[in-house]
């Protein structure tokens, strides 16, 4: 596990393309989620065994915040939260597995807040006519215009380093912290770095578990925020 | 000191400057939760629409800090000049 910034490289495909390791972690991730899904919705009984009754209590709390945050009419939008919400919590805790989370990459986010982007344009477009929505721009007044642009250009900047700067936070610390106590059980002279065992605990639940977790349901609670007032 | 040691000192300088914006964010969360305490306790029917306005809220206040952060990542990690 490596302190700083960006992708680590695993290989070297011919062709120039690089295989880092934000891509290996989330091909992982994509094929954990799948076997998940496959395995929840296999089959469904009419009296449901306990797997299930997980299952269902996953999907309806999903289905209720999309419902309370964004309005009985947006329902629609709730498989699209919940994938973000599920893919996103996985990512951000998998540095619990000693994993290098694919968050902590600035691509894999901004991917992300740029789908968030997308998606905030396109339903404002359909939903309120591309007349009203270039008027937006010009309101109070036409000469604040270009302040429109950029405000409206800064929100996926923030939502992407918002996430990207809590996760490898977490992971520099985390690094330093295992260095330190690296160093000080070598130089008390014990041979095997014996104080990264248990001290670090703490810290993992703060900043994998619970900062982990906070950051994926505020993404995905920014999202919605965003995309319905939007289409209001 | 040649030009490049001199960039890396400042560099060190300037990303712990960087970081003193994480007090803005501390006042503006610790604000926040306070008022979120207030509320529940005005209130504690309402706790779960409290506590969900209020991480919604911290969260957005800490876009400064987690601004400042980036700036001090790059000085060290990912500056242009060295």
């Amino acid at each position: 596990m490596n302190g700083g910034f960006g992708p680590y490289k695993v290989i070297e495909l011919p062709g120039g393309i690089v295989i880092s390791q934000t891509v290996t972690v989330t091909w992982f991730i994509m094929l954990l989620l799948t076997i998940f899904a496959y395995f929840a919705s296999k089959k469904f009984d009419k009296v449901p065994n306990k797997f299930q009754n997980v299952v269902e209590v996953l999907v309806e709390s999903i289905y209720n915040l999309t419902k309370q945050t964004m309005g009985e009419d947006k329902i629609n939008f709730a498989p699209y939260m919940g994938t973000l919400l599920l893919f996103i919590g996985i990512a951000n805790i998998s540095g619990l597995f000693g994993l290098r989370p694919p968050t902590a990459d600035v691509n894999t986010t901004l991917g992300l807040a740029i789908m968030t982007f997308v998606m905030v344009h396109y339903n404002a477009v359909k939903s309120n006519g591309i007349k009203s929505y270039l008027k937006g721009y010009l309101e109070p007044m036409p000469f604040l215009l270009p302040l429109n642009i950029i405000g409206e250009l800064a929100n996926p900047i923030s939502l992407a380093f918002r996430l990207f700067g809590n996760i490898v936070g977490g992971v520099i610390i985390m690094v330093l912290l295992y260095n330190a106590l690296g160093f000080i059980s070598s130089s008390l002279g014990i041979g095997i770095p014996i104080l990264q065992a248990g001290i670090p605990a703490v810290l993992h639940i703060y900043f994998d578990l619970f900062a982990g977790l906070l950051q994926s349901f505020i993404f995905t609670m920014l999202t919605m925020v965003f995309i319905s007032m939007a289409m209001d | 000191m040649n030009g490049v040691d001199l960039i890396k000192a400042c560099s060190a300088i300037g990303a712990g400057l960087a970081m003193i914006a994480g007090i803005g964010p501390g006042i503006g969360q610790g604000y926040a939760a306070g008022k979120g305490a207030e509320g529940v306790g005005r209130q504690p029917e309402a706790q779960g629409d409290i506590v969900r306005t209020m991480l919604l809220g911290a969260a957005v206040a800490e876009t400064t800090g987690i601004y400042g952060l980036i700036v001090a990542l790059i000085l060290l990690f990912a500056n242009p000049f060295f």
